[in-house]
């Protein structure tokens, strides 16, 4: 029991590494993910091509696999100097994009096509049709599935364990290392995991009950 | 793209705008991909030498081996999370509450613990010699509580007049879960069951960190263990493992399109005898979650 | 394009694409590695040494070479990741380093010759778990001797004695000792002695921890970071594997003897493994063996060691 009181830095660091990495691969992942939707659903057929090439190529490619061409691939090829905090986001805040795009792009799909012709016909601009009859309406159908975007999201992270970002996995293997008993270890880390990813889906619900009583 | 909510049928001007986008998209995109490759090129990633190694009998044998055990992972934590997603949603279902309760709970854990953090604490304690075993009973038990969801979901968005017509017509509990739920639920849910299996096909090459020697194992030997005049080749062997792995992913999904689209003709086929009770077309699932949508959710690691 | 359209194109290719890789005819055989044939500084290649293989062995009362005697085959637990020590051909799947010469010799001296010899591949940290279990009948992989790992295992040894070193870029001259690592970038193995021993020296250097010593060499010779620390005898190998990009530095700055391990407690095994060592020490086998692999590094080899006997 002891392993938490006499490595506490560890799993604080550990702790917040995840949390760190968690938080900004999701910005990314958002930015990205709208940034890459549009593209979806534009009117311009090379976007178009180009959304459903990354869609396709990412989501089914593994998650290690895109680590390793970040990590080896491009700072040889490409971008050399990135540090590994850097790599890591960007590999996690992309693959996870091409989620989020396809959260977005179904949940506008779900919007019916009427209320956006009923808009138009009101006379209502492309901006005002999205930004006051689209988006709220699918807003609510993408809640769900971004949710757990986010909660795989954030299990994702401890793959940048095995490459010099610290965080709850690299904790664990240090741990290990030292010789404690693996069992008690992952009891621990389990429980690290078990709050943020509890935290998440919690803030989820509301905003999700938030939305249901505007219906 | 016919009629879309975002925007009406292009007229002259917006076409003409529209080509002058695609133009100058296009010529971004044309110029991202020229970038990328006089990139690799100038690096000397294209050069004969880099490729060569793909020509040799034991890489290729090692390559395909990697491909085999990889299957072979997959396989058997597919059935047996199968197994287990319906074990626990028949848990999650019953009506005993301490049942309920245990098997919510486990479902939860599960499905909260990032498989790469199991697999090694299970490799570390349990199965020490045997990577496979740690592997496949990783992917089992993730896999398996988030297919008990999938399931359950299916077993919920049948709609309740069918089970009242069940037990009505006398049926026993197990009858009815038999006969008529679990029956429609299946042809609801088999779309987002194999893109869960999809995700379980990714997710073996975790094996990788616990040294089980499956295709990423493989390919991770060849480009640490064979040094070109160009140094490692790292980016073949990407290449190469990539486009293997996008492959056999894109075969599974288009497994699930066109079984999610027989599935739609064997419905038109039958027509239901009350209107009420079917739900309208790919209805089976929660207004909440359109199909789409509702295959998207869990389609993650 | 149709996504249907395209899924069916990529299924078609999938299924050529596995039909080549099955179409073993025409493939070449070799090994895919420009520097398959390597020389050391004068500019020849040094042999490897050839083992007699013993005949009527028997070791009483020893659990480990029954269970060899039954198997009619011993397996023996190795690294297959650095270059001149414990190393896997990627192509032929041969094994070579100067490990695997240690573990050749002592298989010869049980009375093994070497198509009896089965490698099994095992990670640091399932050495312990490996032999106690009896998945390896003995391990040569840079292991070193210490009281912790006598807890659970024996040692035979030790056959070398590596120290902590630096492996920096060639051109690179800023660093010739760990002094000199104020301020630079250096990776090792997460959690690994070395890393930790950098972090207690306080020398003021960065540090990067990866999964594989491969990957910190590669991160080396692309910029990523200025030295690789460990063990000197990894290092000495990967110089070996790329000498006109690589070298090792400075003075080793601990002790790592380097012994086979073994299960707990087969005293008779051990003995028999301290026999084969010494044998090999003192006919010259263990020197040629060094200079064909590590020595091609450039640096020459020490005496050998004199063996732990207890």
């Amino acid at each position: 029991m002891n392993v938490l009181l006499d490595h506490f830095s560890l799993f604080r660091d550990g702790f917040l590494g995840t949390l760190s990495l968690t938080a900004v691969s999701a910005v990314i992942a958002l930015v990205l993910g709208a940034l890459v939707a549009a593209c979806r659903v534009s009117p311009v057929p090379p976007l178009r091509a180009f959304g459903t090439m990354w869609v396709t190529l990412l989501r089914n490619t593994p998650l290690t696999l895109l680590f390793l061409v970040a990590i080896f691939v491009v700072p040889q090829v490409f971008f050399p100097g990135l540090s590994y905090y850097t790599l890591s986001v960007w590999a996690l805040g992309c693959y996870t994009s091409a989620f989020v795009c396809e959260a977005l792009r179904s949940g506008i799909n779900t919007v019916p096509v009427g209320q956006a012709e009923a808009a138009r016909s009101l006379g209502m601009t492309f901006g005002q049709t999205l930004r006051l009859i689209v988006l709220p309406q699918a807003g609510r159908t993408v809640v769900p599935p971004m949710s757990s975007i986010l909660i795989a999201l954030t299990k994702n992270t401890s793959l940048a364990g095995a490459f010099n970002v610290f965080e709850l996995f690299g904790a664990q293997k240090t741990l290990s290392e030292l010789g404690y008993s693996i069992v008690v270890i992952f009891g621990w880390i389990a429980l690290a995991y078990l709050i943020i990813t509890l935290t998440l889906s919690g803030l989820f619900r509301l905003l999700e009950n938030r939305l249901a009583v505007a219906r | 793209m016919s009629a879309s909510v975002l925007y009406d049928v292009p007229g002259p001007r917006a076409r003409r705008r529209n080509l002058l986008y695609s133009v100058v998209g296009g010529a971004a995109l044309l110029g991202l991909l020229v970038f990328v490759v006089m990139r690799l090129y100038s690096q000397g990633q294209f050069e004969s030498y880099m490729w060569d190694l793909f020509e040799y009998n034991g890489i290729r044998q090692r390559l395909l081996d990697g491909l085999v055990s990889t299957l072979l992972a997959f396989s058997m934590a597919a059935v047996l999370s199968l197994v287990l997603g319906a074990l626990l949603a028949a848990g999650r279902l019953s009506d005993h509450r301490p049942v309920r309760w245990v098997c919510t709970a486990v479902v939860e854990f599960f499905r909260a613990m990032p498989l790469l953090i199991m697999i090694f604490a299970l490799y570390l304690s349990v199965f020490t010699g045997t990577p496979l075993w740690a592997l496949v009973i990783g992917l089992t038990l993730y896999n398996g509580s988030v297919q008990a969801e999938v399931i359950r979901a299916g077993i919920n968005s049948v709609p309740k007049g069918q089970a009242e017509a069940a037990y009505a017509l006398g049926m026993r509990k197990t009858q009815v879960m038999l006969t008529v739920l679990v029956p429609q639920a299946v042809r609801a849910m088999l779309p987002t069951i194999i893109s869960q299996l999809v995700v379980t096909l990714k997710d073996t090459s975790l094996g990788y960190v616990i040294t089980y020697e499956e295709l990423l194992y493989a390919g991770g030997v060849i480009m640490r263990n064979t040094v070109t005049e160009g140094g490692n080749p790292y980016v073949p062997v990407v290449i190469v493992v990539g486009t293997v792995y996008v492959l056999m992913c894109l075969a599974l999904s288009y497994l699930a399109t066109w079984i999610e689209k027989r599935g739609r003709r064997s419905r038109k086929g039958t027509p239901p005898a009350a209107p009420d009770a079917s739900a309208p077309t790919p209805g089976a699932v929660p207004p909440q979650m359109a199909p789409e949508a509702a295959l998207e959710a869990p389609r993650k690691s | 394009m149709s996504p249907m359209k395209f899924r069916k194109t990529a299924a078609a290719t999938f299924a050529v694409l596995a039909l080549t890789a099955t179409a073993a005819c025409g493939g070449k055989e070799g090994t895919p590695s420009s520097n398959a044939k390597p020389s050391n500084s004068s500019g020849e290649t040094p042999e490897l040494p050839t083992y007699k293989v013993a005949s009527g062995v028997d070791l009483e009362g020893s659990d480990t070479f029954d269970r060899i005697k039954k198997n009619g085959k011993v397996t023996i637990g190795v690294k297959n990741d650095q270059p001149y020590l414990g190393f896997e051909d990627p192509n032929t799947g041969e094994r070579s380093g100067f490990d695997i010469e240690i573990a050749k010799m002592i298989a010869a001296d049980l009375g093994l010759s070497a198509d009896k010899i089965t490698y099994k591949t095992i990670d640091s940290k399932n050495r312990e778990t490996a032999i106690s279990q009896g998945q390896v009948d003995y391990y040569v992989g840079t292991y070193t001797i210490n009281d912790e790992r006598k807890k659970k295992i024996s040692f035979a040894g030790p056959y070398y004695i590596a120290g902590q070193s630096l492996l920096v870029r060639k051109d690179d001259d800023s660093i010739k000792s760990e002094e000199d690592l104020k301020g630079k970038k250096v990776c090792s193995i997460s959690g690994s002695t070395p890393l930790m021993n950098i972090q207690k020296g306080n020398y003021g250097a960065e540090i990067v921890a990866l999964d594989k010593y491969t990957d910190c060499v590669k991160q080396l010779t692309d910029g990523q970071v200025d030295a690789v620390t460990t063990d000197d005898a990894i290092l000495k190998g990967y110089a070996a594997q790329q000498p006109k990009v690589l070298k090792v530095v400075g003075e080793p700055f601990s002790d790592e003897p380097y012994g086979v391990g073994l299960p707990k407690n087969d005293k008779v095994f051990q003995e028999a493994l301290l026999d084969a060592l010494q044998n090999h020490m003192d006919n010259g086998d263990w020197k040629k063996a060094y200079d064909a692999t590590l020595g091609l590094s450039g640096s020459p080899a020490d005496e050998p060691p004199a063996l732990e006997r207890n």
